[in-house]
């Protein structure tokens, strides 16, 4: 398994968000929310000076998880909700690489719901980056399981019934070590929030509200209520941190909540202080014979 | 002469234990000492208790398969008695507790020990947990293996804990001398053996043993029978070995993360069993997408949907070749024995690397928890292979996915090159570019599946074809998996028989080694295909192939075939000939 220490390297030259652009240019429906995170994304990595083929983004389905073929770092753009899973078998062997996974509503609170409580609980050192437009804009305008209730889509006619998830409050519920939310059309505060998230040595999810101009444009909603965090917040005291994830009037933007916990990456590999080369011999005479 | 090649059979519940471990140990020690043994165990699907049975089948020759029947029973109750009576051959033996079993009249020649075993161990050994011990002296007595040999397996086990040492040497040999009180009436002795101490290794360690020399330094898994094993092996072996385990939150994060491992340049498997597989279907079609080395082991049991989780069946080969929404290659492989599971799983890992694409290993529940003797095998034969790499191209010329006549292209590691690229579910052109033409994905898809037509030259050999049999036969038998061993023996006795037969065992299931089957066709007048599923899945793959009608032979219940019953397929056939 290479060595984090080895390959880790500072690039030669200043490396600028022009850098982190890929030669795909966006497919994205004009006014999308998405193109706010993407250009945030590029800033953070500009901010941090990640070598671009130490960055790995993984994505699932869905319009935002489209992300990885618009950058120019490591990508992999896989199937609907598993984006996780796959990043956590790339982080668990190769702790030296920077992970971040770029997904929906849909990839992360629908389908692949059942991995974010586990990626969180593990605390794998993984930049979890959800663009939140309560719809599935990819498969044109169905409703999403953050979708408000009464929201009327072609799949909801007499409207959602279902209460909607709260990504902060289940991210923080299920023992993420970095939990932040921001605006696609903050993308300098979101860019900030993107570095503090890479920074963070723990499973960082950063939730971000990135409208869909075409579906479900809920601008003038977000420019409504989307409000700094309250002064003097303490980052380290999770009941209140649930507590304001559960504020229904404003929608609080900045880190909710961020505690130091050893990554399971670096555990995994501290249970076993010897270290040997694999002997098929030997290994078959002594648990055999 | 006494028969020196038989089969113990021990049956109970599992409420009162030992019927395993009776059974291990004894194998154990007699392997120790040059035997050759072949172990079979089913036990019950329930949390506790229920009926377990366990037999090994004991020899100074290599042993082939599970056998027939079984020539001795020990019957630990009523209902071991009950099922197993009808297994017993002709001549055999019925050893019994004489408290809890009430034999019938015993005909066939059947010889009957009865013993008090559990007063033996209340009374005589005040030691209520030393019936086990006490059942292996008397086998040992009766049937000539060494006192000692079985004395070593109890000092090695007991030897930090003085009391029970004590206790169960005390029952070991209050159990060998007590069968000098007993006549013995039955004609089976084991004699001796070349005192080379064999290996005891079942299926799934065989695995474990060969993905680590294989270089697998990742494992995923989630928790499932018979595959379970696997897992635990990987997360006690690997971390020494600087690698990780993960246990899965579910079969999906499992092949996501082995994926996701190997994207990132470690060599990645996991194991499941059939209803794991169909979770991880559309990952499959994924990482033949993306071309990503990845290694599945499926240790099929009875199906479909729960079915019977620790009964063996070959019911998955239509999943492993098919199993996925459109058109993408898979290489599968299916190991016969233990020792052959340990080559074939370095096999699927070299296949994986050079191809990249996923392989499938089918093993089965039977193959998985069975033990069969065997020696450490040439360890420099075992050659392992790594991934092509972008070496010598500059990252501005990089294809990830360039088209070339083997159809592998090379594979470039995050961190490791600089060659950056996306790999993608979705179609794509040479740089992994979303292109969805017709012209892009008619190139890609034949691109894909020009790697199969390659791997099919390297396997299309007798390394992965076994031959055995007349070289011009009346009847040739292909068979695939665990059934190779009783087929193998059938075939043996056919031919000193005087039948005409010849058999052909295929390791690799995709891509079918079409010229070695060719040939094999060639040679032989009828074909027969057995195998432990209901639909012919193998006669069915190969008609599809190459237009074979097979006479399909099936069991299905979840017991493997025994040579005896392949033979009587093959007396039939061959008298209607």
């Amino acid at each position: 398994m290479p060595d984090g220490a080895a390959t880790a390297e500072r690039p030669s030259e200043v490396l600028t968000v022009k850098d982190y652009r890929g030669d795909q240019k966006p497919v994205w429906c004009p006014g999308c929310g998405d193109f706010g995170v993407l250009s945030a994304t590029f800033k953070a990595l500009a901010a941090l000076q990640l070598p671009k083929h130490q960055v790995v983004v993984v994505s699932g389905i869905g319009c935002s998880s489209r992300a990885p073929y618009f950058m120019s770092t490591f990508g992999f753009h896989g199937v609907h909700g598993r984006a996780l899973p796959i990043a956590t078998g790339i982080k668990l062997t190769r702790p030296d690489l920077t992970v971040l996974v770029m997904g929906g509503d849909g990839d992360l609170m629908a389908i692949g719901m059942g991995h974010l409580p586990h990626a969180a609980a593990r605390n794998i050192d993984v930049t979890c980056i959800m663009m939140d437009n309560q719809t599935y804009g990819l498969t044109k305008a169905q409703a999403s399981p953050t979708s408000f209730v009464g929201h009327k889509t072609k799949s909801t006619p007499y409207g959602v019934i279902a209460k909607p998830m709260n990504p902060v409050l289940m991210a923080l519920a299920a023992g993420a070590t970095f939990v932040a939310r921001g605006y696609s059309a903050k993308p300098n505060e979101l860019a900030q929030l993107i570095v503090q998230g890479i920074r963070h040595k723990g499973f960082s999810f950063i939730h971000v509200h990135s409208p869909c101009a075409e579906f479900y444009n809920t601008y003038d909603f977000y420019d409504q209520r989307v409000t700094e965090m309250p002064a003097g917040w303490d980052t380290s005291d999770l009941k209140a941190a649930m507590e304001l994830a559960l504020t229904e009037e404003r929608v609080h933007l900045g880190v909710f909540y961020q505690a130091e916990r050893p990554v399971y990456e670096l555990q995994v590999r501290e249970l076993e202080p010897r270290r040997e080369e694999f002997d098929l011999a030997r290994f078959l005479q002594e648990r055999f014979s | 002469m006494p028969r020196d090649d038989f089969i113990i059979r021990i049956g109970g519940d599992t409420a009162v234990g030992g019927v395993i471990s009776t059974g291990e140990n004894f194998t154990q020690a007699a392997a120790h000492i040059g035997f050759h043994t072949f172990t079979f165990r089913t036990y019950p699907a329930e949390i506790k208790g229920g009926h377990a049975w366990f037999q090994v089948r004991i020899s100074h020759r290599p042993v082939l398969s599970i056998g027939d029947g079984c020539d001795v029973l020990v019957a630990f109750d009523q209902e071991a008695y009950e099922l197993h009576r009808e297994d017993l051959n002709p001549g055999g033996v019925l050893i019994y507790d004489s408290e809890l079993v009430q034999p019938r009249e015993e005909g066939d020649g059947v010889v009957l020990y009865g013993i008090p075993f559990q007063r033996i161990a209340r009374q005589e050994l005040e030691f209520v947990r030393g019936t086990n011990t006490l059942i292996q002296g008397v086998l040992a007595g009766l049937f000539g293996l060494p006192l000692s040999a079985l004395e070593e397996m109890v000092v090695s086990r007991y030897q930090r804990r003085k009391e029970l040492l004590d206790k169960n040497l005390e029952a070991l040999r209050y159990g060998y001398e007590y069968v000098n009180s007993l006549t013995k009436r039955d004609g089976f002795w084991l004699g001796s053996a070349d005192n080379v101490s064999r290996l005891v290794v079942s299926g799934n360690q065989a695995i474990v043993a060969g993905a680590l020399h294989a270089g697998c330094r990742y494992f995923a898994g989630y928790p499932i029978t018979p595959a379970s094993d696997i897992l635990e092996a990987m997360a006690a072996e690997l971390p020494r070995l600087g690698g990780v385990c993960l246990q899965a939150e579910d079969e999906m994060a499992a092949l996501a993360s082995v994926i996701g491992a190997s994207y990132a340049g470690v060599k990645a498997m996991t194991a499941t069993s059939g209803p794991g597989l169909s979770l991880m279907v559309e990952l499959l079609g994924l990482a033949s997408m993306a071309e990503i080395p990845v290694v599945i082991v499926d240790a099929q049991r009875s199906g479909p949907s729960t079915g019977m989780p620790t009964k063996l069946e070959q019911g998955d080969l239509f999943h492993a070749l098919y199993a996925g929404h459109g058109d993408f290659p898979r290489i599968v492989v299916a190991p016969g024995s233990v020792a052959d599971c340990l080559r074939m799983i370095v096999v699927a890992f070299n296949l994986a690397e050079k191809y990249q694409c996923p392989v499938i290993l089918l093993s089965d529940q039977s193959l998985s928890h069975r033990t069969e003797t065997m020696e450490v095998p040439d360890v420099s034969a075992l050659t392992v292979v790594d991934r092509l790499r972008p070496d010598g191209v500059a990252p501005g010329e990089y294809r990830r996915y360039r088209i070339t006549d083997t159809g592998v292209s090379p594979m470039a590691i995050p961190g490791l090159d600089r060659h950056t690229y996306v790999a993608p579910g979705l179609e794509h052109d040479e740089l992994g570019h979303p292109v969805l033409t017709p012209q892009v994905h008619e190139a890609m898809t034949a691109k894909r599946f020009r790697k199969l037509e390659t791997c099919r030259q390297e396997v299309d050999s007798p390394d992965f074809a076994s031959r055995y049999g007349e070289k011009k036969a009346e009847l040739g038998i292909i068979s695939w998996g665990a059934t190779e061993g009783s087929v193998r023996e059938a075939i043996d006795r056919a031919l000193a028989k005087g039948y005409k037969v010849a058999g052909l065992h295929l390791r690799v299931l995709n891509p079918l080694p079409r010229e070695q089957l060719q040939e094999f066709l060639g040679s032989v007048k009828k074909v027969m295909v057995p195998e432990v599923n209901y639909q012919g899945q193998l006669a069915h793959h190969l008609a599809a192939h190459l237009g074979v009608q097979a006479i399909r032979v099936n069991k299905i219940g979840g017991l493997p075939f025994t040579p005896g019953e392949i033979l009587a397929k093959i007396e039939e056939v061959m008298r209607d000939a």
